[in-house]
């Protein structure tokens, strides 16, 4: 099954854009160890599944699920303790840091700026994978800047400074610089934390429009269910750093199963269009 | 857009080296034996010709035995300091780091002072223990100021006054107790002095200016990254680890270097990666050539006002960067706080 050659590390061979990324996930598990002696450590046990370029999946879970542990293995910042997670047949842990940042790009909750920054600078800043030491933006690295500016709608952003923009306006440069990175695997750590309802639409749907178009493969952390039946394709469900059910939202979303996940009474209810809608129980 | 170009790199930096050159010149006509400017370059032109015995022995003295030394000592100090500065903001994530602040320029003369006890004679010896004693200082404070996982910046400030109380009582202590020594006295390692360059040939201090200013300089790409998140540095294809120990061991050097030859000379290394962050952005590509250029002018100048505002009297250049860099530190930190 390996394809991973011992001793050096090892190159990708697909060039980013023409072949359908994809990534595979085999009884991946993780431990956190605890840095605190009263912290109990959180485990995520198994979890396999699938994903390929023009799809968008949900992980799925509420919080402490272990959905943002997921994502550190996917983006290889962590090792899995046990499986492999391959993207196109090359251990993401392996990989060379630089070829893994070509490859994979992941967006997270923003973190604070510690001096002031163009949006511009900002966005260029996902170039630097292609970057070599002591060089200076190219042409092309600008040409690549500004057309993920473009595909985010946020050209007119380009000289704002980052720390005067909207949630909204900040959420889509920082997707922008991820997709500066020409990543064919595009990883989004709880994207809609900060957006209202409008801003979530539009942002699954540009990256639902980012998947169908580029051919990304598209991960979305999420604990929407609503949103994530909507406009994925597959959904991973954890539940207390267990992988509960794989498949499409029709076969995950199962009001029991949903229920004991979400500790909340809710309803399933079959739209025409084949996508489950959810709804919530008061009383 | 119009990212960061070499030709604007070298453009910004000839203009520095300018003023600096214009800085230095000016410190040389400045003093209690009177020289004009024309004099001046006539002295510098002459021996860069090799026509040394043209020049008036006067001349010679003033320009090469008593100002030049000094004045190449600040820029070696400045430059050292500034860029030192702009690294442990970087390495701590903390615009407020500097080396003065953080008790590393005490660790630093603790280093120095007990080389001077032990082993007086040996060449570079004082400049390797006041290194070990920036390095051990800022691990100190790094691992003082951690709190929960993270280094705050609060915490991170408090641990370096407490440093630097704690080993300026020590110096104290040393200095009270171990007479005899060629220690400069309390004042020079307390708040740092120009007025005895080293007696050594220093060439080699240049060289180590430089190996450590272009170390942190080939990390510079990897700050400004780090500097918006280390965890999203990290997935972008940055080295994290290996980044933060060559600044680490850089900036100390740096520091150990400066404080061996000056003293704890304080603030220079906030006050001037902030100025040049103002005039020219935060790259840091660009921001580590213009801070050693632009540490290097700053103590000049300082250095100048400090000989000649008293008369005959000589205030410690240190005093200088303090009036300014204790306001500026207040500013900056009530900003922040905003």
């Amino acid at each position: 099954m390996s394809s991973a050659g011992s001793g050096a590390a090892p190159r990708l061979t697909a060039t980013p854009g023409t072949a359908i990324v994809h990534l595979k996930v085999e009884q991946a598990s993780y431990a956190h160890l605890a840095t605190d002696r009263s912290a109990p450590t959180f485990t995520l046990g198994p979890v396999s599944f699938e994903a390929h370029g023009q799809e968008l999946v949900a992980i799925l879970g509420p919080n402490a699920s272990g959905k943002s542990t997921l994502l550190t293995l996917l983006a290889g910042l962590n090792k899995p303790l046990s499986g492999r997670i391959e993207v196109d047949g090359n251990e993401v842990s392996q990989l060379e840091l630089r070829v893994r940042a070509q490859r994979i790009a992941l967006v997270q909750q923003e973190s604070e700026l510690l001096f002031p920054l163009r949006v511009w600078e900002y966005v260029l800043q996902g170039r630097y994978p292609y970057q070599r030491r002591l060089r200076f933006e190219s042409d092309e690295d600008c040409l690549f800047a500004g057309n993920a500016l473009a595909q985010v709608g946020a050209d007119l952003l380009r000289d704002r400074w980052m720390d005067q923009l909207s949630g909204g306006e900040k959420q889509r440069v920082i997707l922008a610089r991820a997709l500066a990175q020409q990543p064919s695997l595009l990883l989004l750590d709880e994207p809609t934390q900060h957006l209202d309802i409008g801003g979530k639409v539009e942002l699954l749907r540009r990256l639902r429009r980012l998947a169908d178009a580029h051919r990304y493969a598209v991960m979305v952390v999420t604990h929407e269910l609503d949103l994530a039946s909507e406009f994925c394709d597959r959904i991973v469900l954890l539940h207390k750093g267990r992988c509960l059910r794989v498949g499409t939202p029709a076969e995950v979303y199962e009001r029991a199963l949903l229920e004991e996940v979400f500790e909340a009474p809710l309803e399933v209810e079959m739209r025409p269009n084949g996508r489950p809608r959810v709804i919530l129980q008061g009383s | 857009m119009r990212p960061l170009t070499a030709r604007r790199l070298a453009l910004i930096c000839a203009a520095l080296g300018a003023l600096l050159f214009v800085a230095v010149v000016i410190s040389l006509r400045m003093g209690a034996y009177p020289i004009s400017i024309p004099e001046i370059v006539m002295t510098l032109v002459n021996r860069f010709i090799g026509r040394r015995n043209e020049i008036p022995p006067d001349f010679w003295n003033v320009v090469y035995e008593i100002r030049l030394p000094r004045i190449a000592l600040g820029i070696l100090v400045g430059a050292s300091l500034s860029t030192a500065g702009a690294g442990f903001q970087a390495l701590l994530r903390n615009p407020l780091a500097d080396p003065y602040v953080l008790g590393v320029s005490s660790g630093a003369a603790l280093g120095a002072i007990i080389s001077l006890a032990i082993a007086p004679q040996t060449a570079g010896m004082i400049q390797f223990a006041a290194f070990a004693g920036a390095g051990g200082t800022i691990a100190a404070v790094y691992f003082l100021g951690r709190r929960g996982g993270h280094v705050d910046t609060a915490t991170l400030l408090l641990a370096g006054i407490v440093a630097v109380s704690f080993l300026s009582a020590v110096i104290m202590f040393l200095m009270t107790t171990l007479p005899g020594h060629e220690f400069r006295g309390m004042a020079f390692w307390l708040m740092g002095d120009l007025a005895s360059p080293p007696p050594i040939s220093s060439h080699w201090l240049y060289l180590l200016l430089v190996i450590g200013v272009g170390s942190i300089y080939t990390t510079s790409a990897d700050l400004n990254l780090i500097l918006t998140g280390e965890q999203e540095a990290r997935h972008l294809g940055v080295n994290v680890n290996r980044v933060k120990i060559v600044v680490y061991v850089a900036a100390s050097l740096l520091t150990g270097l400066a404080v061996s030859v000056s003293g704890a000379i304080g603030y220079v290394g906030l006050l001037v990666p902030h100025l040049m962050r103002m005039m020219f952005g935060s790259d840091y590509r660009l921001l580590i050539p213009t801070s050693a250029l632009g540490g290097a002018i700053l103590i000049v100048l300082a250095d100048l006002l400090a000989r000649t505002v008293v008369a005959p009297t000589e205030l410690p250049v240190g005093a200088m960067t303090a009036l300014v860099g204790a306001p500026v530190f207040i500013y900056l930190m009530r900003r922040r706080v905003r």
